[in-house]
């Protein structure tokens, strides 16, 4: 068990080890969702969604195979159940919101292969947090995750307009203001401690 | 008019029968069931085959810190804690029972402890193995068994020699009663150490440099109190 | 490109194109999770690059070989299962060979189920192709991912600490530029590769439209 406090916790997971920024996770919806602001933030709310639903499961997940001591069979769990929570709202979103659905396109379906939820199941795991720290941990991941988003997405719409050099256009240039947004994340270290 | 149309069809979509070219069910659960049985039986077999490939490895990695945390040991006996506080030797697995490393040198002596600790760092956790001698009353050796942390920066408490230098001898002594270690360990900044029982932390990665002395103060707090208070159940080593 | 005679791509075509022409990181953009991740020393670069190869190739020969028996409903859910059980005998399989490698690339070995490479390639051609074929291909790709890695893992190791698979280069008085190591220096790095292949891929073809429109000048 994890005898960290919840707030450190969140403050952690959403700024200080930011899972886009400082972990590398979610880098492939990162570059390609972040060029508009309106489809970042729902992307984000997406992802945070999934995120907490994971987190609930792989608290049971790991109990049950606790219980039978069949630690090998965890990945495949996680990700069934990743799949699972990817389905559901995508159903949900396809239902109340036709638009929406459409603006995502593939990469809601690729939220499966997101590496951010299923470093979350993982990280909850190796870091042993109960319950209600799991559900924590994703929100603040979630909220991280948003948080990178729609900076990447506000400063892209803003260089849309500027006169870029062909070469450095499109990804080059995602990864080069990653690289700065991250820098600058750098500056949360010992936040809260 | 359209609308009312496309309305129509959209509606009608669920309500339309079987499709004749429609894959069957039968098919879709023979080809996951049947994968699933093969893909599982694949993860035990390669598994129940490097199991004891990574027992042996992870038990000569432990076996390694220690001898290198108490340098003076010639031979090593784990000892668990039972409910009542009491120590005995571990017989089969550990299993997140709580345990120690007690060293003994080649005339059966008591040299020291290995102590298992762990907690959060900048990055992920930290685990350590650090030696506590009880004849001196302090921290004699340690060893960072895992760390994720910056490389470059944070994962200099491996070996900058600056810092590895507070645990030659880092004191935690212990009240009259055995009850607490009087002094707990503290971190303070690089360059300003001035009793034995802080530790100097790293220029750059001072949250790492806390990090370890939290798990240190922490881990110490618990277990040398209650290793210095039954003392004997150690002296029946080899 | 080096199609053979009758149009079809040769079996080294299906090799040869993961290096270079439809290399995944720098030219399809996947897998760039753990190409970030995992290039801050060549050591963990390379192993984190083999790794990925042995998964691509036995779920690409896996998925080949039960293409015909898997219905088109389920196949997303099935090529994950696949993957998912070659990435965990691949994580049990370098806890035995060595620990230390496997503590420096930690969570990032589960990742490999998630990169969009394996999947990918399974949907895209393994899924509708012979195994030899799958094979190669995944061969290939898996070497061009490694290598890709490889490239980062140079550049940010020599940069941020100095040496070379561990072995230093400079002397005691060199300054690590740590930032290479840190997740900032993954991004320039990678974005610094990519731009340098962008501009490389734009050169050879403005040079090559240049000798068709003077080909086609000269009839």
């Amino acid at each position: 068990m994890s005898d960290e406090s919840l707030w450190t916790t969140f403050l952690n997971a959403s700024l200080i080890n930011n899972f886009v920024l400082a972990y590398f996770l979610g880098i492939c919806p990162f570059l390609g969702v972040s060029n508009k602001l309106g489809t970042a933030t729902r992307m984000g709310g997406a992802v945070t969604f999934v995120m907490l639903i994971t987190s609930v499961f792989v608290s049971g997940i790991n109990a049950l195979l606790a219980a039978i001591d069949a630690p090998y069979l965890g990945l495949i769990s996680y990700i069934v159940v990743i799949a699972s929570a990817v389905q559901l709202v995508e159903m949900f979103i396809k239902k109340t919101s036709p638009a929406l659905f459409r603006a995502l396109g593939i990469y809601l379906p690729l939220i499966t292969t997101n590496c951010a939820i299923l470093a979350l199941a993982l990280f909850q795991t190796n870091r042993g947090y109960g319950f209600l720290q799991g559900i924590v941990f994703a929100l603040a991941g979630g909220a991280g995750f948003t948080l990178a988003l729609v900076l990447m997405a506000g400063v892209r719409e803003k260089l849309g307009l500027a006169g870029i050099p062909d070469v450095v256009k499109g990804t080059a240039l995602a990864l080069i203001l990653a690289g700065i947004l991250s820098v600058a994340f750098m500056g949360f270290a010992g936040l809260g401690s | 008019m359209n609308g009312e149309t496309t309305n129509a069809t959209r509606r009608s979509e669920p309500a339309a029968p079987v499709a004749p070219a429609r894959t069957p069910a039968w098919p879709m659960y023979r080809a996951m069931v049947g994968i699933g049985l093969a893909c599982g039986v694949l993860i035990v077999l390669v598994y129940q085959w490097t199991k004891p490939v990574i027992e042996r490895n992870r038990a000569e990695a432990l076996r390694k810190a220690i001898f290198y945390v108490l340098p003076e040991a010639k031979s090593s006996v784990t000892y668990r804690l039972g409910d009542d506080n009491r120590f005995a030797v571990l017989t089969g697995k550990a299993d997140g029972a709580k345990v120690v490393y007690a060293g003994y040198d080649e005339g059966g002596q008591l040299v020291g402890f290995a102590v298992r600790a762990q907690g959060m760092g900048y990055q992920d956790t930290i685990v350590v193995l650090y030696a506590y001698a009880p004849g001196q009353d302090a921290v004699t050796g340690f060893r960072v068994l895992e760390t994720r942390e910056t490389p470059g920066l944070g994962d200099k408490i491996d070996n900058d020699p600056g810092f590895l230098a507070n645990f030659e001898r880092l004191t935690v002594e212990l009240t009259t009663d055995l009850s607490a270690v009087i002094h707990p360990i503290e971190v303070v900044k690089h360059g300003t150490k001035s009793q034995p029982w802080q530790i100097d932390a790293i220029t750059g990665a001072t949250v790492s440099s806390t990090a370890v002395a939290k798990i240190l103060r922490e881990s110490s707090a618990f277990w040398v109190p209650r290793i210095r208070q039954h003392l004997d159940d150690f002296r029946q080593g080899r | 490109m080096s199609n053979g005679s009758d149009g079809l791509p040769t079996a080294t075509d299906d090799f040869l194109k993961g290096l270079f022409r439809e290399n995944p990181v720098l030219v399809q953009v996947l897998g760039t999770c753990p190409a970030l991740a995992v290039s801050n020393s060549v050591r963990n670069a390379l192993a984190m690059g083999l790794a990925t190869l042995f998964v691509l190739v036995a779920s690409n020969a896996a998925i080949s070989a039960l293409r015909k028996v898997i219905p088109s409903q389920v196949r997303m859910a099935s090529y994950i299962l696949v993957i998912a059980t070659f990435v965990t005998i691949v994580d049990y399989l370098i806890q035995a060979i060595s620990l230390d490698v496997h503590k420096a690339l930690g969570a990032f070995i589960a990742l490999i189920v998630v990169n969009c490479i394996i999947l990918g390639r399974a949907e895209a051609f393994a899924s509708k192709n012979t195994i030899g074929r799958a094979l190669l291909d995944g061969a290939g790709m898996g070497l061009g991912f490694c290598l890709t890695l490889v490239l980062l893992g140079t550049v940010r190791e020599i940069l941020g600490s100095g040496s070379l698979f561990g072995v230093e280069l400079f002397g005691p008085r060199y300054q690590d530029w740590v930032i290479m190591v840190l997740p900032s220096g993954g991004f320039f790095t990678f974005a610094g590769w990519l731009l340098f292949f962008n501009w490389w891929k734009k050169r050879r073809s403005s040079r090559s439209v240049g000798t068709a429109a003077l080909a086609g000048g000269a009839r």
